[in-house]
């Protein structure tokens, strides 16, 4: 797994995340703004999925356990449309804070990703 | 049924975020404890039991937050007390018996701190919420 990607996703994340707490608590409803982020996710999230499927052909085996790993992007895909749908059902600021705890999920299972993929050992 | 999902009340508002949160957990906890029964089972069984145990209550105690009526309230205190008394005593255990649960990645281990602290969070806001939302389950039964 790449370490700089996952820093960059997790970055956007957790700004992604904080972002539609902050537009949700300051009671803001379900907007562009807020639901780009998600939207953002999603597209890292494939290319997560991509970059695993392709990196061990490249030499950048998984020492950690592949099935958890992909337990983990799989899990993490379903998250953001999911906090979108919910947001969409019902437009109130309280769907934005969802949003954004749902990108803060994100940003976690990123790190954990990560850490499956690398572990040493077991 | 269809009434009650055309009006959905006790799912807007901020139970919302805690109804999102309890699915976040529920699916972290299944998940996890699922791999683990898969390529770790014979290390820690208890553990893993348990991490299982709490992810089925985390996933009733969701349904019965989203739910309205005064049974899914009722299932909704039970459940969350479960995870509360859970948190506690399994965290508590984990500390003292390391040789009992020797993984950082169960729900209840140190008190959820490889869940963020969610484990323990989340029972008191969840019970927190339900006591501030009493009238209105008994409304809606």
């Amino acid at each position: 797994m790449i370490l700089g990607y996952t820093t960059f996703a997790v970055v956007v994340a957790v700004a992604a995340g904080v972002l539609a707490i902050a537009l949700g608590l300051a009671g803001r409803k379900p907007s562009d703004l807020s639901l780009a982020g998600p939207a953002v996710l999603e597209l890292l999230l494939l290319a997560q999925l991509v970059i695993a499927i392709v990196a061990p052909a490249a030499g950048n085996r998984p020492t950690g356990n592949p099935i958890e790993f992909y337990a983990y992007v799989v899990g993490a895909l379903v998250i953001p449309p999911a906090a979108v749908f919910w947001a969409l059902t019902e437009r109130t600021r309280w769907s934005v804070v969802v949003v954004g705890v749902g990108c803060l999920a994100v940003a976690v299972m990123f790190v954990r990703m990560q850490l499956i993929w690398s572990v040493q050992g077991s | 049924m269809t009434e009650t999902s055309v009006r959905r009340p006790k799912t807007s508002g901020p139970g919302r975020t805690l109804i999102a949160f309890y699915g976040v957990m529920t699916l972290a906890a299944l998940v996890r404890s699922i791999v683990q029964i898969i390529s770790d089972f014979g290390a820690a069984p208890l553990a893993i039991l348990l991490s299982f145990l709490s992810g089925v209550v985390y996933l009733v105690a969701t349904i019965a937050l989203a739910r309205p009526g005064r049974r899914a309230y009722r299932t909704a205190i039970g459940t969350i007390a479960f995870e509360l008394v859970g948190v506690l005593v399994v965290g508590a255990l984990s500390l003292a018996l390391p040789a009992v649960f020797p993984f950082r990645y169960t729900v209840w281990w140190g008190f959820g701190i490889g869940y963020l602290l969610l484990p323990l969070a989340l029972p008191v806001l969840g019970l927190l919420f339900l006591r501030s939302q009493r009238a209105r389950f008994a409304q809606e039964a």
